[in-house]
């Protein structure tokens, strides 16, 4: 016999309370929905997890599946790592800059690189006029690479290098400055991005086709093991992914089976899982939706240690535990009334320190304009600090733990990024899906859904499509010109002239033949590094070989 | 007939979700739209246009190359007569750049938080006149 169950305590508060409240008072006419389109409900009560098991789901910190995070003390024992990514003009400008962040008590350094170094070309390549260090720092031999560094001991310090398709000419210089200053590989620290699968879905910064350029990345892996076993190999990043549009589920979802293709890869290159995956990291957006970008990061986590545990067989802890950094929205910042972006940030990075990060960027107020003024710099990282120290969030770990709405918010990511993954697995893998286009199209439908709400005013950005004020007085911003372009130009001709351009073309050679047989690209790259070849002119040996991808444009 | 439009990123930057974006508008809003895909030289940029009959060339730029792409970018169209065809530019511009770009010829120019209607409305209303098909 069938019985008819009773109205859950949820469903009488709805009926009898919250209906006549809203016959009497409507709600506001909007859509209740996240930044990603995520209906919300009026209320989250315990009803809403009746799927939760808090010992498999949640568990403690520094215990499997680390939703709670990765240490046992979360921020108590220590903080995250500030950690400011800053780039721009020629090496020495760059070099002032990390000096003044180091002083003003930024715990590591963050290199962001000018497009041509990105794209390996030399700034005397056609495509490179006009953009040497616009975007970033211009770094074209080791020599600039020493200029970078001066008088920072890389012993000490952690460095992060935002570098992909170039990342193991990049790294090879930074380990050659390493050896010049006498500092022990193995004892060093730091992180590449080196992942290249996001640049194919999102940021376009690509040179080889796929397939090569994972070549490239598994040899890192195997090289790093050896050589420099404290180093981030990698660091997968759904940044980029969510810049271009993607909805925060699509960015968990990107990223994670990025993550687990480098990790097939790895294992098909024949390295055994546990001798490389905990060196891999992850970079993740902190975007404006506050409590959804709390169970992104929560879900990361979980999702992470399930698949190195369960999918990949992995042993060592270390191979489960998500490690990741954060860097508030670029895409969030609005160039009218850019002092609000200060508090955008500021929210942005409370949500990212909330949900675990270990390390952090905060976005400066004036960069929906141009890069940061070294004023704007300053105030970014001083947002990290009051957080830290003033707000009394770090003092206990996971404090939305057990919170009705954000543990059903991490259920949601978590099967919605799985959908992702049985989508991606059956087509092959995530090299088969950018080849078919599916994370590019998928991100580009949602950053078009996304404007069309903005322009629908369903979506309010202050100050752009509300709240707008006119005549508003502009802000000093950091104008970049052309002479860091001729400076470097003249620094590359004087290089041709002065180092030993036979062995710098026996080299190139050495390099062209490994990378037509199976041996590790870092072995030769080292020689290239040392010898003072160029960024462009190892790409192009590369590039003879191997080709250059081309995307389909699809819009 | 239908107003037709080149979308192009010139230089190396590959941040193409404005010039998707707005691409995908103009689609919307009954024009033909052509992009180019990314890393267009001046050249590629004005040879798409004088080959797909554009009446219009928009161009996204975030990454400061705005001084050296565009400059080119309509030397070539005068060279080539197609002084009418009307030029935009969308992206992050300092300001200090903004009379310069507009002196050489560049009509439209876009800055952060402008909205896909603006634009549309824009080229409908400084197009061209097509001569009617006979």
């Amino acid at each position: 016999m069938k019985t008819v169950s009773a109205d859950t305590a949820k469903q009488r508060w709805e009926r009898d309370i919250l209906k006549p409240a809203v016959k009497k008072a409507p709600e506001r006419a909007v859509p209740f929905t996240t930044i990603s389109g995520r209906p919300i409900d009026p209320l989250y009560t315990s009803e809403d997890l009746a799927d939760l098991e808090p010992a498999r789901d949640l568990n403690n910190p520094g215990e499997f599946p680390y939703t709670r995070g990765i240490h046992p003390t979360g921020y108590r024992g220590r903080l995250w790592t500030m950690r400011q990514f800053a780039g721009f003009g020629a090496p020495e400008e760059t070099n002032q800059r990390f000096k003044e962040l180091l002083k003003a008590g930024g715990g590591g350094l963050s290199v962001a690189f000018d497009l041509p170094t990105l794209m390996g070309r030399d700034p005397d390549h056609e495509l490179s006029l006009g953009e040497v260090g616009k975007c970033g720092v211009s770094i074209v031999s080791l020599a600039d690479m020493e200029r970078l560094f001066d008088g920072i001991d890389l012993a000490t310090i952690t460095t992060s290098m935002t570098i992909n398709s170039p990342a193991p000419m990049i790294f090879a210089m930074y380990l050659a400055v390493a050896e010049k200053q006498g500092a022990d590989w193995k004892k060093l620290s730091g992180t590449i991005q080196n992942d290249i699968l996001k640049e194919f879905i999102a940021q376009k910064e690509f040179i080889f086709p796929p397939r090569q350029s994972m070549r490239l990345i598994t040899d890192i892996f195997a090289f790093c093991a050896t050589n420099v076993p404290k180093w981030n190999t990698i660091s997968v990043s759904g940044y980029h992914i969510r810049e271009a549009g993607s909805t925060a589920a699509q960015e968990l979802a990107f990223t994670l089976r990025d993550g687990i293709e480098y990790v097939q890869y790895g294992i098909d290159a024949g390295l055994d899982v546990d001798a490389f995956a905990p060196q891999i990291s992850f970079f993740f957006n902190s975007h404006s939706d506050f409590f959804e970008e709390i169970a992104k990061f929560r879900a990361a986590r979980k999702i992470w240690a399930d698949v190195m545990k369960n999918r990949f067989k992995a042993k060592n802890e270390r191979s489960w535990k998500l490690r990741f950094h954060t860097q508030t929205a670029g895409v969030s910042l609005t160039a009218q009334q850019p002092y609000n972006n200060v508090v955008r940030t500021a929210l942005q990075a409370l949500a990212a320190v909330i949900g675990g990060t270990n390390s952090l960027h905060t976005n400066s107020l004036d960069e929906a304009l141009a890069l940061p003024t070294a004023e704007a710099a300053t105030l970014a990282l001083r947002t990290q600090q009051i957080i830290a120290h003033e707000s009394g969030v770090p003092n206990t770990v996971d404090p939305l733990g057990g919170s009705f709405f954000v543990e059903r918010l991490t259920l949601d990511m978590e099967r919605e990024a799985r959908q992702y993954f049985e989508i991606i697995d059956r087509m092959g893998g995530m090299v088969e899906a950018i080849e078919d286009g599916f994370p590019q199209k998928e991100i580009a439908e949602a950053s078009y859904k996304f404007q069309q709400a903005v322009e629908a005013r369903d979506k309010i950005i202050v100050g752009v499509n509300d709240f707008v004020q006119e005549d508003e007085t502009p802000i000093p911003i950091l104008y970049i010109d052309e002479s860091t372009g001729e400076r470097q130009m003249a620094r590359l001709l004087e290089l041709k002239q002065t180092r030993d351009n036979a062995e710098v073309r026996r080299v190139l050679d050495v390099l062209k033949e490994t990378a037509r047989g199976t041996g590790n690209t870092m072995d030769p790259l080292m020689d290239c590094v040392r010898a003072y070849a160029t960024v462009g002119e190892m790409c192009d040996a590369l590039r003879e070989v191997w080709g250059e991808y081309e995307e389909v444009p699809l819009i | 007939m239908k107003i037709r439009v080149v979308i192009a990123k010139p230089g190396l930057d590959g941040h193409d979700r404005g010039a998707k974006v707005i691409a995908r508008a103009l689609r919307d809003a009954g024009m033909e739209v052509i992009y180019t895909g990314l890393r267009q030289t001046p050249e590629q940029i004005v040879g798409a246009a004088l080959q797909e009959d554009a009446d219009v060339i928009g161009m996204s730029i975030l990454s400061g190359a705005h001084m050296h792409a565009c400059p080119k970018v309509m030397a070539l169209l005068k060279e080539k007569g197609l002084d009418d065809v009307l030029v935009l530019v969308g992206g992050i511009i300092p300001d200090v750049d903004i009379p310069k770009l507009q002196a050489i010829g560049v009509k439209g120019i876009f800055l952060p938080g402008s909205s896909m209607q603006q634009i549309v409305e824009f080229i409908t209303a400084n197009v061209r006149p097509r001569a009617e098909a006979i």
